[in-house]
């Protein structure tokens, strides 16, 4: 029965909640995962606002019950190539690309990640540090299965024609299979939710801030991986240049966001997410004071005034409302020296400090614009998916039986992200139940 | 009985516990105690790679007692279960140890003391495993229909939703009329549409939908039960009914606070709310040639520190409504952070000011005085951007005024037994991830009870109360605690303390042999709460999993370090 399966695209918190609370439901659920794993943004995160509670801490039991819910059908590592058909019956193509890894038979013990010889940029740590080319995205992937990336790969990229396999004569499963081959599937459901979330924003364009040039600037989500227990410094937040301790943090907010230039919506989580990271410096080292230059300072959710106060008057957070204008580094010590005008002084000053974190822009992620074009959805002006009945019907999208939830959506933090996961999951039941009823 | 296997698995939670604790030293000692088969450590116990390590090790070792240690059982303690279950072993011979809120969290400068502490909690986890019982639980039926509290656009949504998957619902209204607070308001942003053209056709599906009884005006009078199978009386008019449902979604909204003695409100005639001034615009409005808006009017003030998040847009939305009605008026909104996150709340923003309204940012220790004699003439205000005191014509000033939790909140967090947080409001399960649900299983929240929030999130809200909702009704059973209270009825003497102590009305007496009264409980409501375990004289009431026998033996051992 068509209609009693569905298709579920983006497998971060939104996209695991929708599947979870769909398969509770009794439906069959398609979860498809660009990626080698589920877990999403909300996994690259330490902690989370307001409190404070450890990220992957609370995900890893959700990824692992989604995964293993008998009526979750796991489809990682795969994308989606075409869609047709409509509420009730739609048919869609999956590519599944090979991992060069048999799902079956790797046992995830990592023999062949420590003896892979080639290093790459590791995108799960913002590149940060380097990954194996056979590698598993972060400990707590799910499926706990390897992957051997094929564009950089000594023995795929043919760099090393035959001679290197190290993986292959390490692994005692014999999981790793060269002749694995592009795979496209079909499937026939009666909904589709998309959940594919959001891109850190690509400050290099902002010059001023001098991201990618004055290397103790960074962007929030890497700061999210220094702070990581799991991160590349194991939890210690030392900054690049020399390793050393920061003491003093700037924190930069609407960085490419609240600007007509670059984007113009707010990102609705950056407040409250530079709050925590401003906390959780300070609870690494109780010598650290840090600046928040903020627009608004929007933190209307739950207790999330409280938590400002609590940094104010705690942590050592204070606030400046001021955009920075520009930041200049210090070519002795490599400090970041920020210029900015304190709006509420009318007064041009500077501020020297060992980091400086920019909050940039959220936006939906790579990709979504073609995904969006294939499904036959409408995008706003910005890429989110177009909402035709925002207040009566939040998740519905401008195509009947396709829904959405999470940050593709709109901005939004990761509790509303989850109500409206499973307000998308209410939905496709009611749809499923009674369509005629419902469709004009 | 075959001899005891104890199986012990100490997290490291990256570098959360084994940052500080000694966890090889650990898993070292917890190798020499009696009983124990196997001990080994992990990087994540609850990984995939972790939980296949547990299962392998309860069959190579025949394991049949497992200890972990790790971080909350609050959070994690299910799945361990759950992946014993899966290995053959029955879900209960699971002990939880918490090395990580317990040792390395709260002694992460003393990590010698706190490898010790570590040894001792899995040494008393090893003594209690030793002792416990497989335990099974019961399972009950769910009734397939809902009740629903409050007919605002958050209730009257969850009910449609429910009723067209297929269930039915009493949806309890205590007013006359279906469509709460939004029958007050004039347009709804950020889409600017009219609250009567979303609000009359919804009203109108949900009278009109056979699954759905509307009872209105109704009260709730008693509730008791559990989930799958709530009974609820219901004072209707002169008349009570009784219905019998299998989940509760609270959908009861909030309410506008009405700022008495605020900036002349109350003082001067035109000094309105939000409210007010939606009620006259969707009539006619007086001709004025100047209006000021002032946010954040009794809200984030030391006696009311939260941001009730929708007022700015109710602002914007306002003063957008007025320079369309009178163009040639001078507008003005005074404000602390403009709280207009998202796409199209920025957007239109933006657009307010191109049309010429005026916004100033003032500081609260500076707050803005309205002046006047018999009406209010003028706003004075410090422009915190500019640095200069204003004085602004104001022929309307309309304030913003905060959510407040409704009045009747106090009464039905009792009548429910769910709790409200400091302000008020609902209290969700979880901050984060259970953002709709109650800890206690069948209740769930929605829409401004739980927090303020504008319609898309109150809807979006309550579609994902009746996804709660409909998931025990779907699968038409619940399985019930199994760590419940029993009593040994030799021991009892009747005296009645555990049944006036439960707070879930769990524990009846009932005759025994030769008629004696003793306490009897049923285990679908129960729990496992253990009220009812300390306050038993007589030590007949004992708690599966924590009984008397284990919890001597882990002071015996803590008491002998």
């Amino acid at each position: 029965m068509t209609d009693q399966w569905v298709l579920v695209i983006g497998a971060g918190i939104a996209g695991i909640q929708a599947s979870i609370d769909l398969a509770q439901m009794g439906f069959q659920v398609y979860l498809v995962e660009r990626t080698p794993s589920i877990g999403g943004r909300m996994a690259q995160l330490d902690k989370t606002f307001p409190t404070n509670d450890c990220a992957i801490c609370i995900l890893a039991p959700k990824m692992i019950e989604c995964a293993g819910h008998e009526n979750v059908h796991l489809l990682t590592y795969s994308e989606v190539l075409h869609a047709d058909g409509r509420l009730g019956e739609f048919r869609v193509r999956v590519r599944r690309k090979p991992r060069y890894v048999d799902e079956g038979r790797c046992t995830g013990c990592g023999e062949c990640v420590a003896k892979c010889p080639r290093r790459v940029a590791d995108e799960f740590n913002l590149g940060l540090n380097r990954r194996k080319a056979a590698y598993l995205p972060f400990p707590q992937a799910v499926p706990r299965v390897m992957t051997i990336d094929p564009e950089t790969c000594l023995f795929l990229t043919k760099r090393e024609k035959n001679r290197c396999r190290l993986c292959e004569e390490v692994c005692q499963a014999g999981a790793i299979d060269w002749d694995q081959r592009e795979e496209v599937i079909e499937l026939e459901v009666g909904a589709i939710v998309l959940a594919t979330g959001f891109d850190p924003y690509d400050v290099s364009p902002l010059k001023e801030y001098g991201f990618g040039t004055i290397r103790n600037v960074i962007t929030g989500l890497q700061y999210e991986r220094l702070v990581s227990a799991s991160g590349p410094t194991g939890g210690e937040l030392l900054r690049p240049t020399d390793g050393k301790h920061p003491r003093r943090i700037a924190f930069i907010q609407c960085v490419g966001s609240r600007d007509v230039n670059y984007n113009a919506f707010c990102s609705s989580v950056c407040c409250m997410f530079a709050t925590k990271e401003a906390m959780l410096a300070h609870e690494h080292d109780r010598e650290v004071s840090s600046t928040i230059f903020y627009t608004d300072l929007r933190a209307g959710g739950k207790r999330f005034q409280e938590f400002i106060a609590r940094a104010q008057a705690e942590y050592q957070v204070s606030y400046v409302r001021g955009r920075p204008g520009c930041i200049a580094e210090d070519p002795e010590t490599g400090n970041p020296i920020v210029r900015y005008e304190e709006t509420t002084a009318r007064a041009l000053r500077e501020m020297e400090v060992d980091l400086a974190v920019l909050c940039q822009a959220l936006v939906p992620r790579r990709g979504h614009q073609e995904l969006a074009a294939l499904l036959g959805i409408e995008l706003d002006e910005h890429g989110f998916v177009r909402a035709p009945n925002l207040l009566g019907n939040p998740a519905d999208t401008t195509v009947p039986g396709i829904l959405a939830c999470g940050y593709c959506i709109r901005p939004q933090d990761i509790p509303e992200s989850v109500a409206q996961a499973s307000g998308a999951a209410a939905r496709v039941a009611e749809l499923l139940a009674a369509p005629a009823e419902l469709v004009p | 009985m075959s001899e005891v296997r104890v199986g012990v698995f100490v997290c490291h939670c990256g570098s959360n516990i084994g940052g500080v604790v000694d966890v090889p030293a650990v898993v070292e000692h917890a190798r020499a105690l009696p009983h124990v088969a196997h001990a080994e450590h992990n990087l994540y116990s609850c990984s995939e790679a972790g939980l296949s390590s547990l299962q392998r090790s309860i069959r190579e070792h025949s394991l049949n007692r497992v200890v972990v240690a790790a971080c909350t059982p609050r959070t994690h303690e299910p799945l361990f279960r759950t992946a014993c279950q899966q290995a053959g072993l029955n879900r209960y011979l699971l002990e939880f140890v918490n090395i990580r809120e317990h040792c390395s969290w709260i002694h992460s400068r003393e990590p010698g003391k706190a490898t010790e502490k570590a040894i001792t909690l899995v040494k008393m986890g090893v003594v209690k495993a030793c002792l416990l019982e497989p335990q099974e639980e019961a399972q009950s039926a769910v009734a397939p229909a809902a009740l629903v509290i409050g007919g605002g656009v958050a209730g009257m949504s969850a009910a449609l939703n429910l009723a067209r998957q297929g269930f039915q619902v009493h949806l309890v209204e205590k007013q006359p009329r279906l469509g709460g607070r939004l029958l007050n308001l004039d347009r709804l942003g950020p889409t600017d549409e009219a609250a009567a053209a979303m609000i009359e056709p919804l009203i109108a599906a949900v009278v009109g939908h056979r699954s759905i009884s509307v009872h209105m005006p109704a009260s709730l009078a008693e509730i008791d039960g559990f989930v799958g199978n709530f009974r609820v009386r219901l004072g209707e008019g002169e008349g009570r009914s009784e219905v019998l449902v299998g989940t509760i979604i609270v959908a009861t909204g909030a309410e506008v606070l009405q700022p008495e003695g605020l900036y002349g409100y109350g003082l001067f005639p035109n000094v309105v709310t939000h409210v007010e001034l939606e009620r006259r615009l969707k009539e006619d409005l007086p001709e004025i040639r100047s209006a000021v808006l002032i946010n954040c009017v009794g809200s984030r003030i030391p006696d009311r520190p939260y941001c009730s998040r929708i007022c700015c847009m109710q602002s914007l939305k306002n003063a957008m409504r007025l320079k369309a009605r009178l163009p040639e008026a001078r507008v003005a909104v005074l404000h602390r952070d403009q709280l207009t996150s998202g796409v199209q709340a920025e957007r239109y923003y933006r657009s307010a000011r191109q049309a010429g309204i005026r916004f100033f940012r003032y500081e609260p220790e500076q707050p803005p005085q309205v002046v006047g004699e018999s009406r209010a003439e003028a706003v004075v205000v410090r422009d915190a951007l500019r640095g200069r005191e204003l004085s602004l014509p104001a022929d309307l000033v309309v304030l913003a005024t905060p959510l407040v939790p409704g009045p009747d909140n106090q009464a039905l967090s009792r009548l429910l037994k769910v709790p409200l947080d400091e302000s008020g409001f609902f209290l969700e399960a979880h901050a984060k991830l259970r953002p709709v649900e109650f800890a206690t299983d069948g209740v769930y929240v929605c829409g401004t009870a739980r927090w303020p929030a504008d319609v898309a999130e109150s809807v979006s809200q309550a579609y994902a109360a009746a996804s709660k909702a409909a998931i025990p009704m779907r699968s038409g059973a619940v399985r019930a605690e199994a760590i419940t209270a029993f009593s040994d009825r030799a021991l009892c003497t009747g005296c009645g303390t555990c049944v006036v102590c439960c707070p879930f009305g769990a524990i009846a007496r009932q005759p025994w042999e030769g008629g004696r009264l003793v306490a009897q409980v049923n285990t679908v409501q129960c729990k496992g709460c253990g009220c009812c375990v300390a306050a038993c004289h007589s030590g007949a009431m004992q708690q599966r999993g924590t009984t008397d026998a284990q919890v001597l033996q882990m002071i015996e051992v803590c008491a002998s370090v």
